[in-house]
This record gives C-alpha cells, structure tokens and sequence, in this order.
C-alpha cells in the first residue's frame, strides 16, 4: 500500500500531467484558454482573483524553496533552522492568506452570480474543490507544524527530513516510500491530493498556467503573418490529414 | 520603403438610411452563435448617440489605442506590457455586458403551449446570460434615431466642448448614421494588446485576425481596441472580431455588410502602403496632424517607382492593378473626400468616411432657400459650426478645416450636377471654387453616385495557385469533409472545443456572385425582356412570359381536365399552351 500511494500513484499521476498536456495541446488548442468570466461580473473579481492568483503565485514560489533546495543547502548559507521557518512563515503565511481569501471571494462569486454560476461545468466544480482541499491542507500544515507547536514540545515535523527528499527523489526515480510513512498525516494527505490535482491538470481549465504569456515582454508589438502559415490553409480551413497531402 | 498592401473601406454616410441591413446579414453570417449573442461586427450608430457600447468613445474611461509621451514615442493608453501582465488576472478597464446590453430571447414556447385563459399569453424576455426573465432596458440600438434627444445624444463623448452650443439651438440639431465594422488599422492596439500574440495582421491583404488557437482569453485586446470592436465570446473564452468576410474577399467578393448594403454607400478596394512610415505618422504631436500624415502613409500605385518597390516587395501584378482602380484611393487621395473615424486614437484606421452633407442641406431646405445653390451652401457650411463641429470631432481629432473642405467639395458637385441634370450650362467655375477639375468633379459623381458593382468593389482574388484551396471546390475528395470528427460539433471541454470545432468556411464562389450580381440577364436562365409588370396587367388574357415556357410532355399539376377547359384567350390557344388551373377565372365555377 505504501508503495502504491508514495511510488505508484505519484508516477501515474505525473505521467498523466504530461501526457494529458501534450495531448490536449494536440488535440485542443481551441479549448485551451482561461474561460475568463469578467465579461458577466467585474467588481467581485477585480478584488478576488488578483489575491487568489498572485497568493498562489507566492506559495508556488515557496513550495520551490522548501521541497527543491535542500536543507543542507540553505544550512551551508548560514541559514539556520529557526531562521528558515521564520522567513517560511513570513513569506508563506500572508500569501497562503490571500490565496485563501481570494478563493473564498472567487467561490461565493461563483455560486451567487447567476451567469458565472451558470457558465460553471462540473469539470470546474470537482477542480475547485481538490484544489480548495489542496489549499486548506497546505495552510493546515503550516499553521499547525509551525506555529502551535513551535516551541511548545520542540518535535514538530520537520518536512524538509521527510516530504522534500522525497519528492526530489521522485526526479531522478528512486523514491523512498518510508519517507513519506513517517508523515503526519495532513502532509500526507496535502501530497496525495496534489499529485491528484497534477493528474487532473491537463483536463481542465488550469491549463492556462502554462500560457503565462513571457513571450510578451520581447516580442514586437504588431505581428505580421502571412496568408500561408495560417494552420491548414491547405484545403479551405482544414488541415491536411494523414494520408492525403498534397503533391507540393 | 516597404510597400505592404491593405484591404480598406469608404463609406458614404449621406447614403446610409440607418437601416441595419449591413448589421443585421453580417449577424447572420458571423455571430448567430452561442457566447456571440451581444457581438456585432457591424453595427449602424445614430449620431450624436452614445454609440456600442456606450460611450466608448471616451477614451479617458475606456484607455483605448495609443497616446505620445513626452519624448515623442507611443505608447498603449491602457499601459504597457509590465502593465499589462500585472492587471492579467482582472482587466480593469474591459466593459461589462452591460455596457454593451443584455442579449435576450423570448419564451415563445408559453405563446405556442399556454391553455385557454382568460388574459392572453405573452412571450416574456429571457436574458441569454442569466436565463432569467429581464426588462429590456438597453440594446445595441437602443437610441436608433433618437440622434435628438437629450436622454442619449446629450452624453455622446463627442459633444465635448460643443455641449453648451447644441444645448442652445437645440431646435436645430442634426443626425445622420455612422455603420462601423472593424477599422482593420495599419498599427493596431488589439495586436500590441494581446499578450499572447494571437492577433495578427496579415501580411497579404493587411487584414486584422485573431488566431483562434492561440488566443488564451486574457482579454486585453478589448481594452485595446478603442473602437471596441473586438469582443469576447463568453462561451469559448476566445476574443473575435469582424474579419472583413476574409472567406469572401479572398476569392474575390465584397464583404457581407458592403455586397448587403441597401444604399450601396461602401466602396472596397485596395490602398498601398509604406509600412516603415507607420509609426512615424501615428506618433506625430498634434493632434491635427494625423489626417494628413496618415494620408502622407499611402502610396500612389500609378507611380511607377511605387509599383517597382511593391514588385520587389512581392505583391503580385494583379494587385498593383487593382490597387490602380481602388475606388478607396479614388476617394482619400484624389476627391479627399474620404476621412478617417477617430485618428486621434493614432491607431491609424482603415475604413474611411465621406462626412454627410444633409445636415447643412436639411437646414438650407428648411429655411426655404435653394438647397442646391452652391453660394447657399458654401454660406451654410461656414455657418452651420455645430454639425461641423461634430463631424470633425468624429473624423479629425477636431480641426474643422479637411471637413469643411470636403462639404465643400460635395455642396459643389450637388450644385454643379445639377444644372448638367436640368440641361443648362455646365459652370466650370463650381468646380474650381473647390479646386477640382469639371471632369473630375464628374467622375466623383459617378462613382459616388451611380458606380456600378464592379465599379464600387476592386477586390483582387488571393493568389490563384491557392484558389482551389480557397474556394473549396469540389474537386476534392467528397468524403474528407464528411469524417467523423467533423461532425462532432463539441469536445470534451465545452462547446468548440476539441478538433471538431473547426469548420470549414464555405462561401458561395466568385463566379457565381459576380455573375448574379454583374449580368445583364438572369443567371437562371432566360432574360428580364420577356417579364411581364403586373402592375400594367389588366388581368385579360394571358401575356406572353406570365408564365415560364412549360416543358414538352410535362402535364400540368391538376390533370386531364384543362384540354377541354373553355377559355376565352385566344392567345393562349394560338401558343398551343395549355391554361395554367391557378389563373383566376372561369374555371373555378367549372370545377365546383
């Protein structure tokens, strides 16, 4: 069982975020787009989704410091111990907060503004609640591994010993599933429904993650295209199949 | 120089009659679709009226196109790009869908289902957004005609500066229509907006698209566009916009809106320009400036050293020659009639407008004087300062002189017509008044008053080894348009998605249209001479070509009785015709 959940699934589910992606460019480039709802309601989201999307940024960021540097790392730039929780707390707890707030401003717009509501699939629905689990789980762990115990009994977990090496070892594909066994069970919990929330990423709307558009700050402002490059000018609007190219 | 060729547009708004026929087949053909109900690519304005959306003329409320800064480069008005990625998550300045209007539907099904009641059943309104029963309050026409009032006129953006004055002589207020589509401009802000890169123009024919697979729905191209012509369909999450009927233009006929338009006021053809001026011109510093450095873009296709760097450039010879006979280059180069909607907005648009004369007419007609007397409206022009105003306002950032210049253009060629219509004299000296030639001064006439189809559309076809592809025809294997998914019209993601949203473009092709619309004859075969006028029929007897010729052999719908019908048409007998049984007359007793 333990190796199902802390070697298998992770792997399953990874594959299927890559997979899934790579599919879904192919197969849905037209579908791939943020389904953005301000054309119905603005006020609500103008203070909701900016919160939301910059808190989930700034956790993103964190979630890179604590599971992909290592310990030994910041240890050897003179960081020590207390010191990293400090600056985790401090950098993660108001972005969790604002995430949080922003989700819970996004998700009562949702479920009182008819037209949003009504423009909510239940693809959306299933999304937002794993990733509202996801997120409370992550708070929960936060505030629970460092605030109330810190310094109350000195033994609270310390994840970068556990959940780090073994996510990191999930790269280069020799995890170590007792790792994880020794977790408390909201981290546990946290990592199972992320890689889940991974595997589910390709089919619904959070791919839009992935067309942040850098490209933008060098590209020139105006961009020319030629009749020709337009995909499938080859017969009308449709592109060539397999099979029946054209003689060039 | 780097000449690039662009597909424009002229419209005469003393044409235009307001009746949204443009609008209402470009809907047809474009928009009749879920998540598009609110969009008009084309849409017909009163004027003064607050316009669709409202007011987005106020480009201090709305941040659309470019502005200078203080060293004399442009800049987006909405911000730039850190700007932009920073506002990605909420766009602060796109309108609402009440600013354009809440599309609606009726509930026809109680009409058809209701039970017998004592009240009758009404269809109420059904908003398409929140499929709940609304009050229509607002539409995309709502002030149609309504150019006067002081409810919707008085917070036109364009009477800035001009309010107090159209207050005071309100009794004599003024309107006319303004149809606008999407300007197709040569420095787009929707394209410098777009954070993906999904607006393109297109290098051929300079037409501005939104690639519909790369377009990530972040919006900004709204915000950008300060004629708020592009929109964002709320169903897939992608931004449209008009496409000058590409499909059609490519094959070589006019957009839906211009091959619809009652009044045959819209021109097409194509203007060359020199694309490494672009930024020059649209960054220059007055305001008043960017009519005339717009024009100073163009190039005239009758040069031959133009014609040798367009060659170079690759655009085809064809090309050259219809961008030779463009009835645009006619309009804004030669007549300078032709002036362009907001380039204040620097954004330097592609579809033109002749300023309409029948404010100043309508006055001189209502005082009772001749409103045809050139002296009468040259005196009216420089004294009618609101309609001029305002006009210029709409089409010249403000400087009253190019329009003043081009009603005097058009007053003159009203009056000079009109002693050639009533067989007098021709009086050179009208046409010289405005500085035109007598004979140009008749071929302006001509063209804005009675060109004739190919006349008002030189539309070159995109380039004939393609031609098969573009027109689709049917000289393709039949059963690749039939595949499976094709027929599945949504994906698992919602509606469009997947690869069966994407549906081939058919168009009705270029010989067709152009004969249907070009002969003398009908296409259907026969001629228009055999036809016979009802009005002039006097319901006796039969005249010849009441009826098509019918077919040997064929018997006649309601069988075997009409050899021995009586008739007492001895023209028909003398055809050798049978009766048809649906004329009104005696056999309809016979049969009873």
């Amino acid at each position: 069982m333990s190796t199902f959940l802390w070697v298998i699934f992770p792997y399953i589910c990874l594959a299927t975020f890559v997979v899934g992606h790579v599919w879904r460019y192919r197969y849905d480039k037209f579908g791939w787009t943020t389904r953005s709802s301000q054309l119905y309601e603005d006020k609500l989201l103008r203070i909701g989704s900016p919160l939301f999307h910059f808190g989930i940024l700034f956790v993103a960021v964190g979630h890179f410091m604590g599971l992909i540097v290592p310990q030994s790392w910041t240890e050897r730039a003179g960081m020590s111990q207390e010191l990293y929780h400090i600056v985790a707390l401090l950098g993660g707890l108001p972005a969790g907060i604002a995430c949080l707030v922003g989700l819970a401003i996004l998700v009562y717009r949702r479920r009182t503004v008819g037209p949003v509501f009504r423009a909510t699939t239940v693809n959306d629905k299933v999304m937002y609640a794993v990733l509202a689990v996801v997120i409370v789980l992550g708070m929960w762990n936060t505030i629970a591994g460092t605030l109330l115990n810190l310094g109350i009994a000195g033994d609270h977990y310390n994840y970068r010993d556990g959940v780090s090496p073994w996510f990191r070892q999930i790269f280069w594909f020799q995890p170590d599933a007792s790792l994880m066994e020794g977790a408390p069970l909201g981290f546990q919990l946290h990592a199972l429904l992320a890689f889940l929330l991974f595997a589910m990423w390709p089919f619904t709307r959070l791919v839009h993650v992935f067309s942040a558009p850098i490209g933008y700050f060098t590209r020139p402002y105006i961009v020319y295209r030629s009749r020709d490059e337009r995909p499938g000018t080859a017969t009308g609007t449709r592109a060539q199949k397999r099979g029946w190219e054209r003689v060039p | 120089m780097r000449v690039m060729a662009q597909m424009a547009m002229v419209m005469n708004l003393d044409k235009c009659i307001g009746c949204h026929t443009c609008s209402v087949t470009c809907k047809q053909a474009w928009t009749n679709r879920q998540g598009t109900e609110y969009v008009w690519f084309n849409n017909v304005e009163t004027r003064p009226g607050l316009g669709y959306p409202r007011g987005y003329e106020d480009q201090e409320v709305w941040k659309g196109g470019w502005e200078v800064t203080a060293n004399g480069r442009l800049r987006l008005k909405a911000g730039g790009r850190l700007t932009k990625l920073l506002n990605i998550f909420s766009n602060p300045k796109m309108p609402s869908i009440q600013d354009y209007y809440e599309p609606w539907t009726y509930d026809y099904e109680t009409l058809l289902n209701a039970p017998a009641q004592d009240t009758f059943p009404v269809a109420r309104p059904t908003s398409l957004i929140s499929g709940k029963h609304i009050n229509i309050e607002w539409s995309a026409n709502w002030d149609d005609d309504l150019g006067g009032s002081t409810e919707h006129a008085a917070k036109d953006p364009m009477l800035k500066g001009i309010e107090d004055k159209v207050k005071f002589e309100f009794e004599q207020t003024f309107m006319f229509y303004l149809p606008r589509i999407c300007e197709h401009c040569l420095n787009p802000s929707c394209a410098a907006s777009c954070p993906s890169g999904a607006i393109y123009k297109r290098e051929e024919d300079g037409i501005v698209l939104v690639d519909q697979d790369r377009c990530r729905g972040w919006r900004m191209c709204v915000t950008g566009c300060p004629y708020k012509k592009v929109y964002f369909n709320h169903k897939t999450g992608k931004a449209e916009k008009c496409t000058f009927c590409y499909p059609r233009v490519e094959v070589g006929i006019p957009t839906v809106c211009a091959e619809t338009c009652v009044g045959r006021l819209r021109y097409i053809g194509l203007m060359l320009y020199d694309a490494d001026k672009v930024l020059e011109a649209a960054a220059v510093e007055d305001e008043h400036d960017l009519y005339e450095a717009q024009r100073s873009v163009f190039l005239d296709p009758r040069d031959p050293a133009v014609q040798r760097e367009a060659e170079r450039a690759g655009i085809p010879g064809d090309w050259i020659e219809a961008a030779k006979k463009s009835p645009v280059l006619k309009l804004i180069t030669d007549y300078k009639v032709a002036l362009p909607l907001h380039p204040e907005y620097r954004t330097m648009p592609m579809v033109w407008y002749i300023p309409p004369l029948s404010p100043v007419v309508d006055v001189i007609k209502d005082t009772g004087y001749d409103a045809e007397d050139k002296d009468n409206l040259f005196a009216a022009i420089d004294a009618l300062r609101i309609p001029i105003e305002y006009l210029a306002n709409l089409f010249t950032a403000g400087d009253t002189r190019p329009v003043e210049a081009v009603l005097r253009r058009l007053a003159a060629m009203r009056s000079y017509m009109r002693d050639i219509n009533l067989g007098r004299d021709p009086q050179a000296h009208i046409a010289e008044a405005v500085g035109m030639e007598e004979e140009e001064m008749y071929e302006m006439f001509r063209l804005l008053a009675i060109a004739k189809y190919g006349d008002r559309y030189v539309i070159p076809t995109a380039h004939g080894e393609q031609a098969h592809a573009l027109e689709e025809l049917a000289t393709d294997c039949p059963v690749s348009s039939f595949d499976e998914e094709l027929l599945d019209s949504s994906g698992p993601f919602g509606e469009g998605s997947g690869r069966g949203a994407v549906t081939p473009v058919a168009v009705e092709n270029l010989k067709m249209l152009q004969e249907r619309a070009q002969s003398e004859t009908l296409v259907s075969g026969g001629g228009k001479r055999g036809r016979v006028n009802l009005l002039n029929w006097d319901g006796r007897g039969m005249p010849e070509g009441l009826f098509p010729q019918r077919q040997k052999g064929v018997e006649p719908p309601s069988g075997g009785d009409s050899p021995q019908q009586p008739t007492d048409d001895r023209s028909v007998l003398e055809d050798g015709q049978a009766r048809p049984d649906n004329v009104a007359g005696a056999d309809g007793g016979q049969q009873r």
